[in-house]
């Protein structure tokens, strides 16, 4: 096969955010005329490489060829005059004007002037030709979420687009709205186009496309044709657990103390009435970590914040003790403040609960123990949060939050970002804190990650929590809802 | 040049950068339009800082409210609240402390003027309060309520001293005089300063202990500073102090108001504040927000007024150009904040951050 039948080819991509290694090496291939899946968990780098590709980011190292040509694109302007469309998983429409102007808007020309009825015709006629319908006078504002979806198809095709990039279309779609847009993709296709959506739904991706590829961690792990690929061979791609010999079962002989943290028929519904929660019992036991995996938007999210106390659930009974840690997923926006000081980041813990005046020296003292306690390299308690690196963020962050001994410790997706020597230096200190006692919850995307460190295992599915044995094969199979 | 960009790097020296270059700025268009520049710098001069008379009865007179009310713009922008509606509450509390002050014309001055002085705090948290509920319960952004509360709060004092308030004659769109007994005391004999301005002092130093020293001041900061992880790492409630805030900074802006027609004009009339309410708000952005440099701001911005009208009055330079420099200067203050910004995105350490 030659390079021309692909209609898009990442070659060895490689971006760095910062210290933060987003794609390592990637390869990415899409046939012409092919419906592609590209899978991965949150963080995996999905959006990453395809904004590389649309021409919105470029890459530190690689190559990247559109309909058999290198292309160093400047802006996604290039990308868009080369017939490549992209549709973000946050709409970019203005919601107070008409279906007809948000498509007019980025059309070239200063001076040009803009006709409504040319423009409305525009619509009208992409409709005919493609069976995307919409009113071109309607008021984005008053559309529906699965036709604001449709404009964004419809305005990437007014430029032309050949070859169409969807960032999870479906997150904000009902099953019957994605299943229109999947035959939808069908017809686009057939017709000779190509089509990219990347998704982290294992069972639809398999469904729908044509190929799939899975990237993890920055890298391709896995390519091929969903009739030759195994679910569970995806799944295990996708959240890392290939090896299941390598599978590390509880230490002989841990033995886990009293509960400590207990939830009773627990249920939660977010704001848009989608059922966070359902019926979820569980426990976490002083002197144990209990993993926690499942797919995104399964639940764990808030089922992490309830644990941690900072969700009160619907309803159901919750037994939380006095102390807990929490370490939340994004240390930046929930943990820390990036522009305060070590010693006020400290003081953060308590700010919530301290009454009259508030002792700096004692927090200035704490503070220079837990960054001795922790190893965190900094030039001192009064840098900034923001000077740090990731990994001794992480490490400042965990240090707080097991200083004074708290009954109970809650990490998300704790290794989120660093290098290999910090992921172990935060495992290890997880390690400790179960030695002294402590009973940790820890969720992670990377199922490698929990096993190794988990004497339990809870998989979330659907909102639903259940117990499931520290195996792979066996979590992987829950994490689809198979057990 | 170079000088100005290491003064830059630090947190006041960063202020002290912008109005050096406001400075620079209007001193070139004031010699461009014509004017003598050593003359118009000398009736600054002598407007402000001159004589003990353009010192106290100038300078430190007009820095009063613009302390006050400095401090309550501080507030709020240290919890993250954009209240631009200082003038308004101001209003409110000049308008309330009036009325209650004229109530209490045979009350000792002991009692009706602090009477006057929490009227004027309490209408001036309640003026902010309507904001504050419409941001907690709806989600309005405070920068357009308190914008357009400004504005009914100017009318409602329109209607006051022509309708209800108005003098006993009718004849001026003004209030009665208050009694000599419920105005507040002058402090320097032959002076016109009264007490006004050491409560200002007082006040902005309390203000800075209770930012820095107190569980509540440490609250207001870190819901301003991020207010994500103040609810989830610290357990505070983010809303509450929000609120908090809000009102706390009204009832600042409205002693303003009660501080100034109690020491100052001892009538309510419609062009009682000069926009002190906006001025206010570059008083603390050039103090960063910090109360004790309140002080220092307040003066030198009531400086530049009692300057700027010694400006017309000996040199013919229009007094618009001191609401030039103000407005530089902050713009200057901002634009300086945002390369700092911009330079540590940039990755160049600005407190030698060791890789690991």
């Amino acid at each position: 096969m030659t390079d021309a039948a692909f209609a898009l080819s990442l070659r060895g991509v490689t971006k760095q955010f910062g210290s933060t290694v987003a794609l390592d090496g990637a390869q990415f291939d899409v046939r012409a005329g092919t419906l592609h899946a590209l899978l991965g968990e949150n963080g995996a780098g999905k959006t990453t490489l395809m904004r590389l590709a649309f021409g919105m980011l470029r890459p530190d190292a690689g190559t990247i060829e559109a309909g058999g040509t290198a292309r160093h694109w400047r802006s996604s302007a290039d990308a868009i005059a080369a017939g490549i469309g992209m549709v973000h998983q946050h709409f970019l429409l203005v919601p107070a004007m008409t279906v007809a102007e948000n498509v007019s808007l980025g059309d070239r020309g200063l001076f040009r002037g803009f006709d409504p009825r040319v423009a409305a015709d525009r619509v009208r006629r992409i409709g005919a030709e493609t069976g995307l319908v919409l009113d071109p006078a309607a008021r984005v504002a008053d559309l529906p979420v699965g036709a604001q979806q449709r404009l964004e198809i419809i305005k990437a095709l007014a430029r032309d687009a050949k070859i169409l990039i969807l960032d999870e279309p479906t997150a904000v779609l009902s099953s019957a709205e994605s299943q229109e847009l999947y035959s939808w993709l069908r017809s686009f296709v057939t017709r000779g186009c190509t089509a990219v959506l990347i998704t982290h739904k294992v069972r639809e991706a398999l469904a729908i496309a044509d190929d799939v590829t899975v990237l993890r961690r920055g890298r391709a792990v896995l390519s091929g044709r969903p009739r030759e690929l195994a679910e569970s061979a995806v799944i295990a791609a996708m959240i890392g657990s290939a090896a299941t010999d390598e599978v590390q079962l509880p230490a002989a002989g841990s033995t886990a103390g009293v509960s400590v943290i207990s939830l009773q028929h627990v249920s939660m519904t977010d704001g848009r009435g989608v059922h966070r929660l359902r019926d979820v019992s569980m426990e976490v036991c002083a002197g144990e970590i209990v993993g926690i995996a499942g797919v995104e938007g399964s639940g764990q999210h808030e089922l992490l914040r309830v644990l941690a106390g900072r969700l009160a659930p619907d309803g159901g009974g919750v037994r939380l003790p006095a102390r807990i840690g929490f370490v939340p997923e994004d240390r930046l926006r929930d943990a820390l403040i990036p522009t305060m000081t070590l010693v006020e980041n400290l003081a953060l813990k308590e700010a919530g609960s301290a009454r009259g005046s508030v002792r700096w020296t004692s927090y200035e003292a704490r503070a220079l123990g837990t960054i001795r306690k922790h190893d965190v390299h900094t030039s001192g308690v009064c840098s900034l949060a923001s000077a740090l690196s990731g990994g001794n963020q992480q490490k400042f962050v965990l240090g707080r939050e097991l200083e004074g001994s708290p009954d109970a410790l809650v990490v998300e997706n704790p290794t989120r970002g660093l290098d290999i020597r910090a992921t172990s230096l935060v495992l290890a200190e997880l390690r400790s804190a179960r030695a002294s006692g402590v009973a940790v919850a820890m969720y992670s995307s990377d199922l490698d990650e929990v096993l190794s460190i988990a004497d339990r295992m809870i998989v979330c599915f659907d909102g639903r929590a259940t117990d499931t044995p520290v195996e792979a094969d066996a979590v992987a199979r829950a994490l689809l809802g198979l057990s | 040049m170079t000088f100005l960009v290491r003064l830059a790097r630090s947190q006041a020296g960063a202020s002290v950068a912008a109005t050096l270059l406001a400075l620079a700025a209007v001193t070139l268009v004031v010699i461009a339009g014509g004017y003598d520049i050593g003359h118009a710098a000398t009736a600054l001069w002598n407007g402000s800082v001159g004589s003990p008379y353009s010192f106290f009865t100038g300078t430190l007179l007009r820095a009063t409210p613009l302390i006050i009310v400095g401090l309550a713009v501080a507030v709020a922008f240290q919890a993250g609240v954009l209240n631009i509606g200082a003038e308004g509450q101001l209003l409110a509390g000049a308008a309330t402390a009036v009325a209650a002050g004229l109530s209490m014309a045979a009350w000792p001055g002991w009692i009706s003027v602090p009477v006057e002085l929490v009227a004027g705090m309490a209408a001036g948290a309640a003026w902010a309060g309507i904001a504050a509920v419409l941001k907690r319960r709806f989600g309005v952004l405070e920068v357009i309520s308190t914008l357009m509360l400004n504005f009914i709060a100017l009318f409602g004092v329109s209607y006051l001293v022509r309708g209800p308030l108005q003098e006993p004659t009718h004849i001026y769109p003004q209030t009665a005089s208050l009694a000599a007994s419920a105005r507040l005391p002058v402090i320097i004999p032959g002076q016109r300063l009264h007490l006004g301005f050491v409560a200002a002092v007082v006040l902005a130093i309390v203000a800075w202990w209770f930012i820095r020293s107190t569980a509540g001041g440490f609250r207001i900061r870190v819901v301003g500073a991020g207010a994500a992880a103040a609810a989830s790492a610290g357990r505070v409630n983010v809303d509450r102090v929000v609120f908090g805030a809000f009102l706390a900074s009204g009832a600042l802006a409205g002693l303003g108001g009660a501080v100034q027609v109690t020491g100052v004009t001892y009538a309510l009339f419609e062009g009682i504040s000069p926009g002190y309410g906006y001025t206010a708000i570059a008083v603390a952005l050039l103090a960063r927000l910090n109360p004790l440099a309140v002080i220092v701001a307040g003066i030198f911005f009531g400086g530049l007024e009692a300057g700027g009208a010694g400006m017309q009055r000996d040199a013919g330079v229009p007094s618009g150009f001191v609401s030039v420099i103000e407005a530089l200067v902050v713009l200057g203050v901002l634009a300086v904040d945002r390369a700092r910004i911009l330079a540590g995105e940039r990755g160049q350490p600005t407190t030698g951050e060791q890789a690991a």
